[in-house]
């Protein structure tokens, strides 16, 4: 558990998947800490005040200094909270390297894949989302050695920063009825994503997928009804 | 003097995100192999090396590589771990760091870049106003963050000043070609004066070439942007 007098407060909102990643990096560090959800419609002052360079969650606030960008807080976690848990990078300085590599990898590539969009976009975004994700397989090989996740036996770096996308992954999937991670195609990875689901950390902070199917169909008839508003 | 280490770095000479290397790898006293890249016709050693992107700058370290070049500073400075640092040792302060160097990389750069992008002079005159905003921000948090200090870094050049520092030869080279300064002594006199204690300094100073060779460059991008724009119409 937090030390004594160790005040966390996590500025979110229940659906973004780099909030996701915060949490998951707290509870893997064993940390309390008390969650603020946002109205993304009408932003808090607290978050407009803790990041007013980039207005976004989360904001990660301790003892009152806030973190912002999802890779610099779960970094700062596992630094800041070195003798807390285990750590979520490995110690080997190439090792290190590689997980920050493939981090920014995922940040490059996964958040324009085709998770919430219209039909004629994720078509489009098929075939590259096909080559992100031979990339990820091909590094899971790598970094895992043999094991499940890319930290090997236990849940590491990369491990959180792709798992904050799972909820949305199982919602996406469930709504076009395919698998993004593909047994066929990324035995690896799909076997990562049912490890990953059955995790304690996981279950406790993944949002409820029929809520996020929810969500994703209200915000498709939301943008048709804009669509047609526009055109009539 | 260092032992000489089993060191390359495959790079360019105006390549903002290979000249912050080697000025890290000054700042550490390391000696390494400088291999300048042909990015027209790139080597079976960079395509092996960054089969991912196949991009410069690769740091190859007893033979094994590391990519992206925010990645390759932390791991200079986790290997190389005499003095200076270039990430300050305290979380919060390795933190803002890291935020404001994502910053120039996510922002700052991407807005000049568009600059020189643009077919319209609305475009252009929309990204000279984000590129401009984007250096008041970090005139603030230089302000808010040096305390008095020379760098970003404190006494010696750290991380963000490598960042930012990278870019200076391009905004001069965007200056020349547009007419436009992102770093004037009348709008943000603090990086003024912190650029010139950069282009200064004896780890920076060799690895920064004229900007008229990146105007140079610069050309030859547009040209090949406005060839592959004509080609897809």
């Amino acid at each position: 558990m937090a030390g004594g007098g160790d005040e966390l407060k996590l500025v979110g909102w229940w659906a973004s998947p780099f909030v996701q990643r915060v949490k998951l990096a707290l509870r893997l560090k064993g940390l309390d800490y008390e969650h603020v959800e946002e109205n993304l419609e009408s932003k808090s002052d607290l978050l407009l005040s803790s990041n007013p360079v980039y207005r976004r969650v989360p904001v990660l606030i301790h003892n009152g200094k806030p973190i912002c960008e999802s890779s610099i807080i779960v970094q700062y976690i596992d630094e800041a909270f070195a003798g807390t848990g285990r750590n979520l990078l490995p110690a080997d300085p190439h090792e290190r390297a590689v997980a920050r590599f493939w981090v920014a990898f995922i940040d490059d590539t996964l958040p324009k894949s085709s998770w919430g969009k219209t039909e004629e976009e994720k078509a489009e975004e098929k075939k590259k989302t096909a080559e992100v994700l031979e990339k990820l397989e091909g590094a899971l090989k790598d970094c895992s050695k043999g094991k499940t996740f890319f930290g090997g036996d236990n849940v590491g770096y990369v491990d959180v920063m792709l798992g904050g996308f799972v909820g949305w992954v199982r919602a996406t999937d469930a709504m076009d009825g395919v698998r993004t991670f593909d047994p066929a195609a990324t035995p690896l990875l799909a076997a990562w994503e049912e490890r990953f689901v059955e995790l304690d950390v996981a279950k406790a902070v993944m949002p409820d997928v029929e809520k996020l199917i929810a969500f994703a169909n209200a915000q498709v008839l939301q943008a048709r009804a804009a669509a047609a508003a526009n055109s009539s | 003097m260092a032992a000489k280490e089993d060191l390359q770095l495959l790079g360019l000479a105006v390549s903002p995100f290979a000249i912050r290397v080697r000025i890290a790898l000054n700042l550490k006293g390391v000696s390494y192999e400088n291999l300048e890249q042909n990015l027209m016709d790139k080597s079976e050693l960079l395509l092996k090396s960054n089969p991912v992107h196949k991009k410069v700058p690769v740091l190859i370290h007893g033979g094994k590589p590391i990519c992206e070049s925010l990645v390759i500073l932390q791991y200079v400075d986790e290997v190389w771990t005499a003095a200076p640092s270039i990430l300050p040792a305290e979380p919060y302060n390795r933190a803002v760091a890291r935020f404001w160097a994502g910053f120039v990389d996510d922002k700052l750069f991407p807005s000049m870049v568009g600059i020189l992008k643009a077919t319209t002079e609305e475009e252009r005159a929309a990204k000279v106003s984000e590129t401009l905003a984007a250096m008041g921000k970090l005139e603030e948090a230089f302000a808010e963050r040096a305390s008095g200090k020379p760098f970003f870094g404190g006494d010696s050049i750290g991380y963000v000043d490598l960042a930012l520092g990278s870019t200076l030869i391009w905004l001069e080279a965007v200056r020349r070609m547009f007419g436009v300064a992102f770093i004037d002594a009348g709008e943000t006199p603090l990086l003024a004066a912190w650029a010139e204690r950069f282009r200064e300094a004896e780890a920076a100073n060799g690895e920064l070439p004229d900007a008229d060779i990146a105007v140079e460059f610069g050309r030859t991008l547009q040209a090949r942007w406005a060839a592959a724009s004509a080609a897809a119409n």
